[in-house]
Formats: C-alpha cells, structure tokens, sequence
C-alpha cells in the first residue's frame, strides 16, 4: 500500500530529518519502491518459525563489575560542537 | 457524589539504580557527584563504533531482587533498543528490556497505616527489567542553552513494575517505601532518593465504585519522595474525579508534580506521540542465567523480611504489627536483633517496645536516622537486661537511657553505678520509707480509708519521692497496702 | 630503483625484500604515497591520506625490522576504509556528518594492524554510512573504478577496492554488510573476503547494521588476503558478538602440502545453487562462471547443484533489517556530541531536525525512513519480525546445503560495474544487484569473491564462493589453487598519471 504524504512526515518527524513540503512527493516515490520491493517478503508462510535476531545465536557475554575507564572529557569534549564548564551545550531542553 | 464513590486505582514503576562499581554496558564509575562528563566513557558519550557489554554485576543484582520478590528469573531474556531523540540519550535510544525481561512476577507484602488502624496487603508485581539510566539535562542558563552531564548515562536501573493493586496513595507509598527498604536489604540499591537512587512514577486511575473497567491512567513521572508521592497521587486523584465529574474526559497523559504548587502538569516534550520502535539490541545476544547461578546467588543473600517477621513472631512471641514494624528495613532489623542478643531472648518482647518507643521517639525528635543514634543496640539490650533483672524501675530506665544517649556513660551499667541509681528493693528500707510517708501524711491515709483510691496514688508517689525514685514501684505498692490494711 | 617491481609484488614478496633489506618500510610507503598522489586525483579512492603519519610508523616498522622482530605485515603499506575509527585522524564514513570527527580513539581492527606494524596510508572512500553499492553516495564525491574510469568500483567498500586494484595500496581493510567487501572485488578485479560474523571485532567501525556488518580484506590475491585477514581477526572484549576463538594463520595454511600437486582441491565439493544460475544474470557473467568452475573441477573438485529456495527472499529481507538497525545505529548523530552541528536553528528539535538532514545524504536518509518505518507500531510483526524469520529459513537453507557440499559457488553480482549516475535515480534496482550477496549476511557465513574474467567491455567479472561457519580457510585455499592456475587476478588495468595524460 503506498505512503500517505502524512506517513512521510510522520516518520521524518519520528527521524528527526527535516522533510521540506518540495522533498515530500520524491522521498514518497522512492520510499514506495522500496517499500514494494520488501512486500515481497509477505507471500511468504512464516508461522511457526522462531525470528533469528543474530547469526550467532549464543548467550551474552558478561564483563566483570569494575572501573577500567578514567576521564577523556577534554579528549571528547574537543570535538564536541559547543560545550562549556565540562557540559555539552543544547538549544534549551523543555520537560 | 462523594468521594467515597470513586475507586482509586495505582500502580508504580519504580527505578533503582543498582550499586555496581561501573556502568551497566560500560567499565566507567557509577559513584556520583563528580565533575560533569568525567566519568561519560566512550561508551557512555556514544562515538560512533562504541558497544556494550554487559555488567556482570548488575545481572547479579537482578537475581537478588527476583529471589527476594519470590519471581521467576528469565533463564532467557533480550536487551531491546527503545528509540527516542533526547539530549541526555547518546544513542538515541536507550537499551532496556522490553518483550522478556529478566524478572517476571513476584510479591511483596506491605503494611499500611499504624497502630489499630493497620492493615497488611499483598502486591503483585509484573517485571522487573535491567536497562540503563540517562544522562542528566541542567537547566542553569548558558547562554540560554541547557548543559548535558553524562555521569548518569550508563548507570545500571532496575525498573520494577507493579500490578495496579494499590487503591490510595497510602498503599502506594507504603508499597514504594517496602521495595525501598529491600532493595537496600539486599544491598543491590542504596536508595538514596535525594540523588535520584530510587525514584517512582505512579499510574493514576479513577473509577465509579463498581465499574469492570479500568479508567484512563495518567503517569505522574520522577517522583523522588514519599511525600511527593503521596501529594501527587492524592492531587490527581482529587483532579481525574472534579474533572470526571464536571463532565470532562481523562486523557491518557505523562504528568509532573510540582512541588511548589502540590499539583501535577502535563510535561510539554511529551505531547508529540511516542513510537519507540522496541527491537532486540543486536550489539548484544540474550543474557542466560543458568539454575546454578541463581542457587549461588541465593545462598549469598540475606535472611529476607518476610523470612525474619515470621521468625520474630514464631521465635519472640512479637506480634504481626511489631514483627513487621521491625523488619520493615534492614537497619531497623539488624538494631532490634543486636539489642536482643545484649538483652537476651527472654526480654524480646521488651527490646521491642523500647526499640519502636522511646528510642523511635528520640530518634524521631532528633531527626536522626537509627544508623546514626547515638544509643548502640548493646547499650540498649544492657539497659532492658537491668529492667528485667529489677535493677531499674522503667522510670528510671529512662534516665539511664537519656544518660547513655548524651554519652555519660559506657553502657547501662555504668550510668546506674556512677549516678547510684540501682532500684531500691530492700524491703526494709522501703519500709521504713512507707512508714515516714504515713506518719507525714495523715489526710492521705484518712482520705483512703474514705474511699478515695486517688490518695493511694499520692502516697506512692510520696514513698517515690522519698527514695528519689529509686524504690521499686512493685514493692512500694505491696507494702502500702499491707501498711495501710495492718493499721485499720 | 625502480618502482614497479615493489608496486606490482605480493605482499609475500614485498615481505621478503623488507627483511632482505631491497627496501626499507619508508622508501615502500613513499613509493605508494607517491602514487596515491600521481593518481588518485582521478581514482578518489582515498578520502585521507595521512603521509606523516605514514612514514612516521613506516620509520618504526623499520626499527622494528632491523631489530629482527618483524611480524608478516610489518612495514607493508595498507589503506583503511574510512569507517574505522583512527585516532586523531579524520574518520568521516563518507559523510558530511562526520566531515570534520577526528575520533579520540582507534578501532579493534586499527590497533591490531598497527601492533602489527602495517603501516597505514589513509582512510578510503566508502558509500557514505556504508549504505550502497557503489561508492557514489560518498559526500566526498564517487570513486570511479580503475578499469574503466567512468564506471563505479561498487561499493560499499569502493574506495579500498580500487586503491588495490590500481596498486595505490597492496592490501585494504573495508567491511562487508550485504556484499560490501566481496562486490567491489569483483567489480574492481581484484580478491576480496568476509569473513564469519563474529571473527572481526566491530568496536571502532561505525555501525551500519549491526548484525550483518563484518570486517573484511581486500588483496589482489587469497594469499594477500590471508595476511591481512588473519591480522585482523581476534577476540575483542568490548564487542559482545566477538567469538573466543584462536586466531588462525590463513596465509600459512595455503601452503599446506599436497597428496596430489595436479589435483589440489580432490575432495573438494561445491554446490551449485539452482537458484543463483537461474535467468538474470548476463550472459557474460553466465560464461565466465561456467569457465571458472571448470577450472575448479581441473583442480579436482566436485560440482553438484544444490538448492537455496529461501535465497530471493534475501533482498527483502536485508532491506527490511538492515534500515531497522541503521536508522537506531545512526540516532546518534545528533549534532549534540560531535559531527556536524546545523549553524541556525530555532529550538533543540529544529538543531535535530536541521542537522541531521544537513549531514547525511539523500540515501543514508531514505535507509532511515524505510527503518523507522518497518519498526513503528503496527508494522513491526509485518515487517521486522517477518524479515527476521525469513533470515532464519535462508539460514536453515545454508545449513542444509552445507551437508551436501563443502562450498557453494556462484557469481558475485549479476552484473559487472555500471556507469556512474545509472543507478541514481533507482535505488531498488541496485538494491536488486545485491542477491547473491545478502544472503551471505544475513546467515552470518563467510564468503569470499575472487576475479574470474571479463566482461566484453573489459569490466571485470567475480566468482563467489561461500563457506560454512569458519571456512575461511577453506575459501582462501580454494581461491589460491585457483588463482594458482590462473591470471585473472594478476590482471591490471591501465592506469595513466596525471603527468602521462
């Protein structure tokens, strides 16, 4: 089924990708061809076959519970796009 | 209507962070109050190529909860991505667990209200999930914009989910405070509420008394004191029945509470609707706890509140309400077992009622917390020792306890040595005290024979009086009486 | 001295002439350096070249020589695909995003190859987030394919594919998410191997999908390969995929004697999947093929047909899971931490929104789109969960087949290099050139694609060849004894200096 206009902003908003009213018919088209390519994949009876997340399927391993990092704050902070007094700087957060 | 025709309906979410040494997917320090970002890894900042691994610690503490909550422990669960754009999330988004947790079900008791009055109620739990805490948002102005401190990013949560089985907000609180004092019982939280340790979000609901389906929640988010806890749930449910009422409708909603103002508001980053796009975190395989694991974990916890109450009631005689005023935190626990190991078993009963009297009083007073009396439970099991043994009569007990609290003395004994306050039980003495009393007090001995039953009390109050309190009251009653009978 | 000689050698050779002392690590990296900078204007195949640093540890691979305690790679030149984190050089990943992050730290695979004393000449081009098949969607402009200059090298891997195909560098590391090292090897004439999800650590390399991605090598032969290949795999603690397991020496393994030198691959089985020989490919590719696999039969190895019914669900099924993950991957390009900051903007989510469409590219985009799409409420059963089921009936294919044959060989691509801008403005259909390879991925096995002729055009042609888990020593012992008898691989294109021209 094709994409709506609202559908596409509705996940560029979702993305937090700018989706400008001129870029809205394109992305539709494109996004429509892929979306009828993956369709393909619902002629397929998939019941009762468990999804594979992982082509390894083994158990997590586990790191034991000590420090090993110490302070590379000036290290990532150098290329950080502002930051100040150890802080990364945002456009004001709004709870 | 009235109130009392509304059904309230709560149920809370509870996050703990757990005290491991490091993060829960990164090797960087949890302790908190350092300098912004010192301790935000690579992991933690999220550069591009970073991966978790997870924290073995962190596992173990799960484990501890689901034994102590009596709940199944996944032998199999799934880290899951859920994805939001926030600054204080790196990654954007946050890995938790979401489809199969690794605690799932489980019960805690709790005890509501006080005295008379209170009554025992069990609630059920859904989950509880491993997932990692967010960074921290400060609001201070620079220059207009907010500053983002990663400390917390990474710091190992567990979010324990209850069932909606809590109808006031006494319940919830009473409930909120039971999962605080065990986490800290089994040392997996230390629960500091101030520094954000342990915080809960409640659901809210309303209903008519006698409807089958629920209403519409609303969550009140980041409550970070019972008190808040309290103040909020009974705003909005004071505000969900006036606006049912005024022929409003409830919106499903995500709340603050305001401390300033007692009320809740709607939080305005969240009116954009939510799709977090739950999958399995493909940098890490499903976590598997094995049976043997769980069985080492369970011979390293300790002996739980519940296991403890009954133990209190079976072993010591105590009462429900006291047995579970007593395990109703670890300290409080671990203060009436010291004094009762100094006092003796017999004298249980007695640790108990100075335990949740004059020392609960004292402490309260001094708004202390038990950790830091100043009375240590050897001290006190030696005072209640010397009541039991007739050395001291309660009133004088006290004195002796006020000593110790101000540091007079090293222990009971001490106090009663240096200040000679050993009761008088010679019945000679008291006698002779008796006698100077009646021979002083002729009106009260002739208002007793009246009938007066109030002129006994004075006269033992004189003989009191006479031995500076230290005559056993027991004896100076019986020999009264007699004095009083042989004379007539 | 001439330097031919040392630009065309196997990496075996130019090992020998290191520790015989022909030549030193910094007159080597400078031969190579000196080509990149003679050629690579018209190529693009490196984003960064880092000289300095280069004969910086040229200078220590020297020392290190000198004092005997040289390893296979000490002292050979090699180029980076620019998603792998090199700390304090600029790691862009083929994005405006990332045009200006210096990473504070170096990948798994980078500081294996610099413990190992390879010396580093830069970081290669790459679709941008590895995203594509043809190294177009570069923000640093396309890498055209040595052999034909107005023809992609494939991608995504494009840039490290070329640079070896035109001997800017003997060896290239890249990755491989849906045929990402294994079709710019057959696009650029050149061998190239992924191998078993897991082998290769992923700390440091810039996730694309998490669960498909895999470092690989790029070599002009298995032997080459194998050096590098075994160079880079290890257990890695601070990747939870990482798999504890020694690691092998593939190159050493090659040179296993022999029962019969005329018949080196006797006992060797290798599926034909029905499936992959069905109509769509060209005739040319059909041809070369078939002459390739006679060859293996010379060899001394058997063919039989097998059968992967579940394999043209790969392309959906990747397409669904590989955007799933690539639009979480790539949430934290945010503008907030590093990469690329919109200069205005009203509030925080404006900063989100204007960022992250100024950084990344019109394909990256689309991938994110699609991504957040299969996974929002409603159609995440339809779509994700559905992919990942489907992953496991290709998986089961596999498994299946693997108790009939020892490798499964098949072309590479259906086609050879395309023109720059053919596929522009079709995505699915180069999306659509990735069916041999995505099933590869998606099972998680390894597979490695080796030159096997040309096309009428003078394009290059590549045979793949897949193994079962940690097969790579199987595939790179095929390869060898089949490139033993052969001379496609040694094949170059004619490359033209600047100064030439």
């Amino acid at each position: 089924m094709p994409l709506t206009n609202e559908q596409v902003r509705r996940l560029a908003r979702l993305s937090r990708l700018a989706m400008t009213d001129a870029a809205i018919d394109t992305t539709r088209t494109r996004l429509d061809g892929i979306l009828a390519l993956i369709a393909r994949m619902q002629a397929v009876d998939t019941s009762g076959i468990a999804p594979m997340s992982h082509p390894q399927e083994l158990a997590t391993r586990l790191r034991t519970d000590e420090v090993t990092e110490s302070d590379q704050r000036t290290a990532f902070q150098a290329i950080a796009p502002q930051a100040e007094a150890g802080l990364y700087l945002v456009p004001k957060v709004i709870e | 209507m009235s109130r009392a025709d509304w059904e309230v309906v709560i149920g809370l979410e509870v996050h703990a962070q757990l005290n491991t040494e490091a993060k829960i997917f990164s090797g960087a320090s949890t302790a908190f109050g350092a300098s912004p970002n010192v301790q935000a890894s690579a992991v933690d900042v999220a550069l591009p190529g970073v991966l978790p691994v997870l924290n073995r610690g962190a596992v173990e503490r799960a484990i501890r909860l689901g034994l102590a909550l009596d709940a199944h422990i996944a032998p199999k669960s799934v880290f899951a991505r859920k994805n939001y754009f926030y600054p204080d999330l790196p990654k954007g988004y946050q890995i938790s667990q979401f489809e199969l947790p690794v605690v799932q079900g489980g019960t805690i008791n709790i005890q509501v209200g006080e005295g008379a009055a209170a009554y025992e109620k069990t609630i059920h739990l859904t989950r509880a999930h491993l997932e990692e805490d967010a960074g921290k948002s400060l609001h201070e102005d620079f220059h207009g914009m907010s500053g983002i401190d990663l400390n917390r990013a990474g710091t190992p949560l567990l979010e324990i989910v209850s069932e909606p089985d809590m109808s006031s907000s006494a319940e919830a609180v009473a409930y909120a405070r039971a999962l605080h004092a065990l986490v800290r019982w089994i040392d997996i939280c230390d629960g500091n509420m101030q520094e954000g340790s342990f915080r809960c979000d409640a659901n809210v609901s309303v209903r008519k008394k006698g409807a089958t389906v629920l209403g519409t929640r609303r969550e009140i988010k980041n409550l970070n004191s019972f008190r808040f806890l309290q103040q909020a749930i009974d705003f909005e449910i004071g505000w969900q029945i006036e606006t049912i009422e005024d022929g409003g409708a409830i919106v499903q909603a995500t709340v603050l509470f305001d401390p300033d103002t007692g009320e809740t508001r709607m939080m305005r980053s969240k009116e954009d609707a939510h799709d977090y796009r739950y999958f399995p975190d493909p940098d890490l395989l499903p976590l598997e706890i094995d049976p043997a694991w769980i069985a080492r974990v369970a011979t390293e916890l300790p002996e739980l509140p519940a296991a403890m109450k009954t133990r209190f009631i079976g072993d010591f005689g105590l009462s429900a309400y006291d047995a579970s005023t007593l395990t109703a935190s670890r300290e409080v626990a671990d203060y009436f077992q010291g004094t009762v190991a100094a006092a003796g078993k017999a004298q249980a009963k007695l640790c108990a009622n100075w335990v949740m009297g004059e020392l609960a009083a004292r402490l309260n007073k001094a708004e202390l917390d038990i950790t830091n009396t100043p009375v240590s439970p050897a001290q006190l099991g030696g005072l209640v020792a010397r009541i039991a043994d007739n050395t001291l009569s309660n009133a004088i007990a006290r004195k002796v306890f006020d000593a110790l609290w101000n540091h007079e003395g090293v222990d009971a004994d001490d106090i009663i040595g240096k200040q000679n306050l050993k009761q008088l039980t010679d019945s000679g003495a008291i006698e002779a005290l008796v006698d100077e009393v009646l021979a002083a007090n002729p009106k009260s001995v002739e208002e007793f024979r009246s009938g007066k039953e109030k002129a006994f009390n004075a006269l033992v109050g004189q003989v009191m009086k006479a031995s500076r309190g230290k005559a056993s009251p027991a004896q100076v009653n019986d020999i009264l009486r007699r004095k009083l009978a042989d004379d007539r | 001295m001439t330097a031919a000689p040392f630009i065309d050698a196997p990496v075996s050779a130019l090992r020998r002439a290191l520790d015989d002392k022909k030549i030193s690590s910094v007159e080597l990296v400078t031969l190579f350096l000196d080509r990149i900078a003679a050629l690579d204007t018209s190529i693009n195949a490196f984003i960064t070249v880092d000289r300095d640093g280069a004969l910086a540890a040229a200078r220590a691979a020297d020392a290190r020589i000198a004092a005997g305690t040289a390893g296979p790679l000490t002292g050979i030149p090699l180029g980076h695909k620019d998603v792998f984190c090199t700390e304090g050089m600029l790691t862009t990943c083929g994005s405006k995003m990332l045009a200006n992050f210096v990473s504070p730290y170096d990948a798994h695979v980078v500081s294996l190859l610099k413990a190992a004393g390879a010396v580093s000449l830069g970081k290669t081009n790459m679709d941008e987030f590895a995203m594509g098949s043809s190294t177009e969607s570069s923000h640093f402009g396309p890498t055209r394919n040595p052999w034909a200059s107005d023809h992609v090298p494939g991608g995504s891997s494009g840039g490290s594919a070329a640079a070896v195909a035109a001997r800017l560098a003997p060896i290239a590391t890249g990755t491989d998410t849906g045929g990402s090292v294994r079709q710019p090897a057959s696009f650029c004439g050149i061998t190239g191997i992924k191998p078993t999800y897991g082998l290769v650590s992923r700390y440091g390399l810039i996730a694309y999908a998490s669960s498909l991605d895999q470092g690989g090598a790029f070599g002009a032969s298995a032997e080459d390969c194998a050096l590098l290949l075994s160079a880079m795999t290890g257990f890695d603690r601070r990747d939870s995929t990482s798999l504890e397991r020694p690691v092998e020496d593939y190159a050493a393994a090659l040179h296993a004697p022999l029962a019969d030198a005329a018949k080196p691959l006797a006992g060797l089985t290798i599926g034909l999947p029905k499936e992959f020989f069905a109509a769509g490919m060209s005739d040319e590719i059909r041809a070369a093929t078939a002459a390739a696999l006679d060859q293996y039969r010379k060899l001394g190895a058997v063919t039989r047909e097998i059968s992967l019914p579940n394999a043209n669900l790969a392309i959906p099924a990747y397409y669904v899971i590989a955007p799933a993950e690539a639009s979480s991957n790539l949430s934290r390009f945010d503008g907030v931490r590093y990469g690329h900051r919109a200069a205005t903007y009203a509030d925080l989510d404006d900063m989100y929104c204007k960022s992250r469409s100024e950084g990344f590219g019109a394909e990256v985009q689309r991938r994110i789109l699609v991504g957040t799409y299969v996974l929002s409420h409603g159609y995440y059963d339809a779509y994700y969960l559905q992919a990942q089921k489907l992953r496991r009936l290709i998986a089961e294919d596999f498994r299946r087949a693997f108790t009939e044959c020892d490798l499964i060989a098949g072309p590479t691509s259906p086609v050879t290099a395309w023109a720059l801008g053919a596929m522009r403005d079709d995505p699915v259909q180069m999306y659509l050139a990735d069916i041999y390879t995505t099933p590869v991925n998606l099972a998680g096995l390894p597979g490695i694609s080796h030159p096997a002729g040309f096309d009428a055009a003078g394009l290059p042609i590549g045979l793949q060849l897949i193994g079962n888990y940690f097969a790579e020593s199987r595939l790179l012992t095929a390869t060898h004894h089949f490139q033993q008898a052969t001379d496609w691989h040694l094949r170059q294109p004619a490359l033209l200096t600047d100064a030439q021209k």
